[in-house]
């Protein structure tokens, strides 16, 4: 019988599972997050809980085999949440732990090519977040920014922005997995934080968008934002589509110059 | 008060929008100590226009109000338009204001002429030196160099900016003369020589002395307008290439006359901006900066102008049959680049796959080869082409090619 294995979505706890199926000699498994988990009749199921020995493990045993671009791959196409992305990467591993080194790039092999091709995605729209996220200025002074990026690339972004930013403190808040990366300029470094944790301001109203108080010159700067933005567009050399190919509509609801 | 500085920017904005040039890479300045922003090298597009142009830097005038008379230009002394100014610190309340938003890379700053060159060059150097020392600003600098400045007001810009540029305006003397009769050819050379010889000074310095100042690290670079005089693509791409070679520009920018303003010398308004030609001429920039081509190749005294409807490489390829097909899996690197069809990821991943395995079409078309029309010029275990007789094939691409969407597509080259 096949075994589903249970975890809690985070990276961590995918690598202590693949741990599990080395440890426990399992061979006709599949990996599922908890919240995606829907009752099978046909499987073994066990839930397995995130150990952070097990996890790293697995993750130096990986990057033994892989160099830093490939170690990158495998967690990119994990941030993509793609459906069955555990099984890939399950795959993945097995295959470069057994295969010679140099087997990451071997194109042919479907595990290979498909962690690619996700943490291609995941890289665009990293890049893309690094050029859209729009920050608020709130009276004390705290920049205040969402987004509700296509994958989860918050922890890929931190350092652009901690790096860009180290003077003001700063806040990215995932509206579509309700949670944020908040630096704070005195401590100089990010943390993680949920709308539980209170952290700081931030309460979403029903429109999903985070409700602030914005600072006194706020509006006059985003007024001139758009004004900037209206203004240089060249009306004879109007190109709808391109426009629409690099700013997607997806994008519009938190870009100042497109309110 | 903010009404004013929203009627300013513009005016101001306005005015500069027919300088193409937005580009914030080249140039790799770290944070230093808790400052404000920093350039990574690769530049970050944050927005896009409506007409599907990046969106990477505030492009401002400081003002334009200006005493030359270029025909081709909104500004013109001539040009009876709403005039204004920024002063110092409104440019760099601005600029910060926009970038602590992450809005913007930084700052693209040039200016009509008023009182004199050096005047304005002072005015220019003065924004961004404010920027760097006062605000510890890291992030991306863009300055015109006003033609006929002091050389010490040139060097002491590039102490402070990114990158430095002068616009050629002109693919001829001739031209410039007639269209923009107080600027000079040597005035516009001699700002370009002078920071090239400097930056070719700095950069055997810094093999000996390593902590020589950072002097205009994204280099420069400059715009000609196209379709605005006569000169037709040979001339302009002679001055571009001998551009290159000569000062080392880091980039040539080619504009399609907006015709804005009413002048006998000039394609009257409602004449269609050349984006056809500005686009084949980007191509060719691409050719000879990218795919080992020489000018000569591409345009000549019997070619003096690029084709339309088909790009410069397949025009290329069509005068010279007698170098196809080429043999995927032996040719030479360089020739593999020569394929239409094929790009330069796609010809480098084809030198490095064949090692493992003879490549037919299937594989070439994973590699990310356009096969349909590469096909024609290749050959491999399945694929031989027959004779290929130009004018056959032309008509054959013509009609098969989405030629209308790679135009579009192509546009993006623009940041």
């Amino acid at each position: 019988m096949k075994d589903l294995l249970v975890y809690d979505g985070s990276f961590g706890g995918l690598l202590t599972v693949i741990f599990e199926v080395y440890e426990r000699k399992l061979a006709d498994v599949s990996i599922v997050r908890e919240d995606l988990y829907q009752p099978h009749l046909y499987a073994a199921v066990q839930t397995i809980t995130r150990d952070a020995q097990k996890a790293a493990r697995v993750w130096q045993g990986l990057q033994k085999k892989l160099n830093t671009e490939s170690s990158e791959h495998f967690y990119k196409s994990f941030l993509s949440e793609e459906r069955d992305v555990e099984d890939t990467l399950l795959a993945f591993t097995r295959y470069v732990l057994s295969a010679p080194s140099g087997a990451e790039r071997n194109f042919a092999h479907p595990a290979v090519l498909t962690v690619m091709q996700l943490s291609k995605k995941v890289h665009r729209e990293k890049h893309r977040m690094e050029a859209f996220v729009r920050f608020q200025q709130t009276t004390d002074g705290l920049y205040v920014a969402t987004v509700e990026p296509d994958f989860n690339v918050l922890p890929l972004i931190a350092g652009h922005f901690k790096d860009r930013y180290a003077d003001q403190s700063w806040l990215i808040y995932d509206d579509k997995r309700s949670y944020g990366i908040l630096y704070d300029e005195k401590a100089g470094r990010v943390m993680e934080v949920t709308e539980e944790s209170g952290e700081p301001t931030v309460s979403t109203d029903d429109q999903g968008v985070a409700s602030i108080t914005v600072h006194d010159h706020e509006a006059a700067y985003q007024t001139l934002w758009r004004t900037y933005f209206q203004t240089i567009s060249i009306a004879v050399r109007k190109n709808k589509k391109l426009h629409l190919r690099h700013v997607p509509t997806r994008y519009w609801r938190y870009l100042t110059e497109k309110q | 008060m903010w009404e004013r500085i929203q009627e300013k920017l513009e005016i101001l904005a306005d005015a500069a929008k027919y300088d193409v040039s937005c580009s914030s890479s080249g140039s790799k300045r770290a944070n230093a100590n808790k400052g404000i922003g920093n350039t990574t090298g690769t530049g970050i597009c944050h927005s896009y226009t409506e007409d599907g142009r990046c969106v990477s830097l505030l492009k401002i005038l400081l003002t334009n109000y200006c005493l030359y008379d270029c025909a081709y230009c909104v500004s013109r002394r001539s040009n009876d338009i709403q005039r204004a100014g920024f002063t110092v610190n409104e440019v760099v309340a601005i600029t910060i204001n926009f970038y602590r938003r992450n809005y913007i890379e930084g700052l693209f700053l040039s200016s009509g002429i008023f009182k004199n060159p050096d005047y304005t060059m002072e005015r220019l150097v003065r924004v961004a030196k404010t920027l760097r020392t006062l605000h510890r600003f890291n992030g991306y600098i863009h300055l015109k160099t006003i033609p006929g400045c002091s050389e010490e007001l040139i060097h002491e810009a590039a102490l402070y900016a990114d990158r430095l540029s002068v616009n050629i305006e002109l693919p001829s003397e001739q031209s410039l003369r007639h269209l923009a009769p107080e600027k000079s050819k040597e005035s516009i050379i001699k700002p370009m020589s002078f920071l090239h010889d400097r930056i070719t000074a700095l950069a055997d310095e810094r093999k000996v002395i390593r902590h020589t100042p950072t002097f205009a690290p994204a280099g420069q670079s400059t715009q000609m307008v196209v379709g605005a005089s006569p000169e037709n693509d040979l001339q302009v791409m002679t001055i571009a290439d001998s551009l290159y070679k000569k000062f080392g520009l880091r980039r040539v920018y080619y504009s399609g006359y907006v015709p804005v303003l009413s002048d006998h010398r000039l394609p009257a308004p409602g004449t269609p901006v050349p984006m056809i030609r500005e686009n084949r001429l980007y191509q060719t920039d691409w050719l000879l900066r990218f795919y080992k081509f020489s000018l000569h190749e591409v345009l000549n005294p019997q070619n003096p102008q690029l084709d339309l409807d088909i790009d410069p490489k397949l025009s290329w390829a069509f005068r010279n049959l007698d170098q196809f097909p080429v043999d995927i899996n032996k040719a030479a690197y360089e020739m593999i680049l020569r394929v239409p069809g094929v790009g330069i990821s796609s010809a480098l991943k084809i030198v490095e796959a064949r090692r493992f395995k003879k490549l037919d079409l299937t594989d070439l078309r994973t590699l990310g080869v356009a096969c349909s029309r590469a096909k024609h010029f290749i050959c491999t275990s399945d694929n031989r082409p027959r004779d290929v007789v130009a004018s056959v094939l032309r008509r054959q691409i013509l009609q098969q090619s989405k030629y209308q969407t790679t135009l579009t597509s192509q546009m993006d080259l623009f940041s």
